[in-house]
């Protein structure tokens, strides 16, 4: 037994590393255990009886993470602790809050009662398959950056599907970014989103030492050269073409913000941050001029009480019901989210707030950190660069979103109509975020697994082969 | 529902959160420094302990270039370093060559050796030509990559 060590993966010499599978497990009974008991609070609360379903639910979601956690231990043992079980209870945090805004519209005899929350188990299943099927199909994730034309062709088809088809098929409340057929609705953009981080890590790899070498230095910045910015156009035309053609305010922030922050870490030049933000800037003040839904959004956001029996009624009411939680919320079943419009999906922020409160809705907020954190620290200790930048955007995509949400709900920020990954509700967020975690766990599963010798036995030194001078 | 019970959920379960959170972080110091977590790790006893077998180089890190931060625990095997992708340490470098350099570990002493490269490895600003002697702190260089050793 050596002394501690200041490596993280500090496995002392001779002895195997730690694979921290069990604390995994541990982890996530502790999340199924949190699922469950929200569950029983919100059923005995709002109904004064446990549900009939809930044995079903709890064996279920217990099944699913069991399921995953047999995976990982099986196709990536190595892989980080916390991935999973931040997950896990985003997840079932995320489902009781639905499962309680549905109990919410069958008390006060709501013409719609639909049962979502079974839906959205429905859809965390899916995403546990495709979790599953990620790490068995793709075994070192650098097999990815060879179809990374591939991804970034299907991610932009992906992107482009919803503005093409006709509007009955593809829009909802003035967003074009749905694929409808018959009766489930899909969101390609959030699988886009996944191809194009893959393709920017694996172009940028490629790119990075003349996006960061070559340069003119004006006024104490580094700026690059003119034919160098081609890339970081581009994604600002795209992330535009989408803003028009589809109305989808958050999925464009997303996209350039997550290119110009990896085209940032690739090259380590902050001139890349100021040039994003003046083309945002640049962008975002046109589009305010010629768009109609971008400038009521902004004037919502800026004083939604003014708007409050129109296009901010939604804001307003989520900023009562964060007002109404206070400190502690009025404990889940308490409060009365469900006036807030829309409060499954893209209010389920506001929802959290009000029932548990600046202390529960913290705490979730952490969780989302925690797992960010994992993943950036996955990005710093892997060996190879695609996967730092992968696993750097993946995170950072995560972090970005969370933020815009957030910053949304609690009216710092604009509405922009993004979900919040794992606990809003809606199918095809979920399993597009099921499959980015299954890319981190694969790449934390190589950055933790100690350095193993080349397969083949090396060559003695006198027979190791010479590098042929290229011209 | 009496009200007492609905005071103990509400906060009852913000406690369970936090508690996981309290978990989560535990973890992450366990994971930061390595072992159970609460040991003072101000004063390690290393000195008293595996004196033996543990006296050399612990960790290769990469302190410039892309790949910089970069940390490799050392073992008994030895760390190849070039573009090929089984290398222990894969350069996405111009100047790297596919297979460049190796360290061995020769009775807890860490030799570099160049394997031919086109652009050479350098330790300390000497090109490597057989096998050399790596001190922890020594600089290598290969292309625009500086690594170095660590206890």
């Amino acid at each position: 037994m050596t002394g501690p060590s200041t490596d993280p993966r500090a496995p002392a010499a001779g002895t195997a590393p730690p694979k921290r599978r069990g604390t995994e497990l541990a982890l996530l009974g502790f999340a199924v255990l949190i699922t469950v008991v929200a569950q029983c609070v919100v059923d005995l609360t709002v109904t004064g009886s446990l549900s009939p379903e809930l044995a079903t639910f709890s064996t279920w979601i217990a099944a699913l993470w069991v399921v995953a956690h047999l995976v990982v231990r099986r196709f990536a043992p190595y892989a980080d602790p916390l991935l999973l079980p931040t997950v896990a209870l985003l997840v079932g945090l995320g489902l009781a809050v639905i499962h309680r805004l549905d109990l919410a519209a069958t008390q006060v005899d709501s013409p719609v009662t639909r049962e979502d929350a079974p839906v959205q188990l429905l859809w965390a299943t899916i995403g546990v398959a495709l979790f599953v099927a990620v790490l068995v199909v793709v075994r070192d994730h650098r097999s990815l950056s060879r179809f990374a034309y591939t991804l970034a062709l299907v991610g932009l088809v992906l992107l482009a599907v919803p503005a093409l088809l006709p509007a009955s098929i593809s829009e909802v409340n003035g967003a074009k970014i749905w694929i409808r057929v018959a009766g489930f609705s899909i969101q390609p953009g959030e699988f886009a989103k996944i191809c194009l981080i893959v393709f920017f890590a694996a172009y940028l790899v490629d790119k990075r030492e003349v996006l960061a070498l070559a340069s003119r230095r004006v006024i104490g910045i580094e700026l690059p050269r003119g034919r160098d910015l081609g890339p970081v156009l581009l994604a600002w035309v795209i992330s535009i073409l989408v803003l028009v053609f589809e109305r989808d305010l958050g999925s464009s922030l997303l996209l350039f913000g997550i290119f110009v922050v990896m085209l940032y870490v690739a090259t380590e030049r902050s001139s890349w941050l100021l040039i994003g933000l003046g083309l945002f800037a640049g962008g975002a003040l046109v589009a305010y001029q010629i768009f109609g839904h971008v400038q009521a959004r902004v004037d919502t956001w800026l004083d939604p009480f003014a708007y409050r029996d129109g296009a901010g009624y939604q804001l307003v009411q989520s900023l009562f019901g964060l007002g109404t939680g206070g400190l502690f919320g009025a404990g889940l079943g308490g409060g009365r989210p469900d006036q807030v419009p829309v409060a499954k999906s893209d209010f389920i922020a506001a929802a959290i707030g009000e029932e548990l409160g600046l202390f529960g809705l913290v705490a979730v907020i952490i969780v989302y950190l925690v797992l960010v954190e994992r993943g950036l620290r996955t990005s710093l200790i892997v060996r190879d660069s695609f996967g730092k930048l992968l696993a750097a955007g993946l995170a950072f995509s995560l972090a970005w979103q969370t933020f815009v949400v957030l910053g949304g709900v609690t009216g710092l920020l604009p509405l922009t109509g993004l979900t919040t990954p794992f606990l809003a509700y809606g199918g095809s967020s979920l399993v597009a975020n099921f499959g980015l975690v299954a890319l981190l766990v694969r790449i934390s599963d190589a950055a933790r697994r100690p350095a193993t010798p080349a397969a083949a036995p090396l060559p003695k030194l006198g027979d190791a082969p010479t590098e042929v001078v290229r011209p | 529902m009496t009200e007492i019970v609905v005071q103990v959920f509400r906060f009852g379960f913000l406690l369970l959160l936090w508690l996981f959170i309290f978990a989560a972080f535990r973890v992450v110091r366990a994971d930061l420094f390595g072992g159970r977590a609460g040991r003072v790790t101000a004063v390690p006893p290393r000195a008293a302990t595996g004196k033996k077998r543990q006296r050399g180089p612990k960790t290769l890190v990469v302190t410039a270039g892309p790949l910089s931060g970069t940390k490799i625990t050392l073992g008994d095997q030895p760390i190849l370093i070039g573009r090929a992708d089984d290398s222990t340490l894969v350069l996405t470098d111009d100047f790297a060559s596919s297979r460049h350099a190796r360290l061995t570990n020769r009775g807890g002493q860490w030799y570099v050796e160049d394997l031919g490269s086109t652009n050479g490895t350098y330790l300390d600003q000497q090109r490597v030509q057989g096998p050399l002697l790596v001190n922890p702190g020594q600089p290598i260089r290969i292309g625009q990559t500086a690594l170095e050793l660590r206890t």
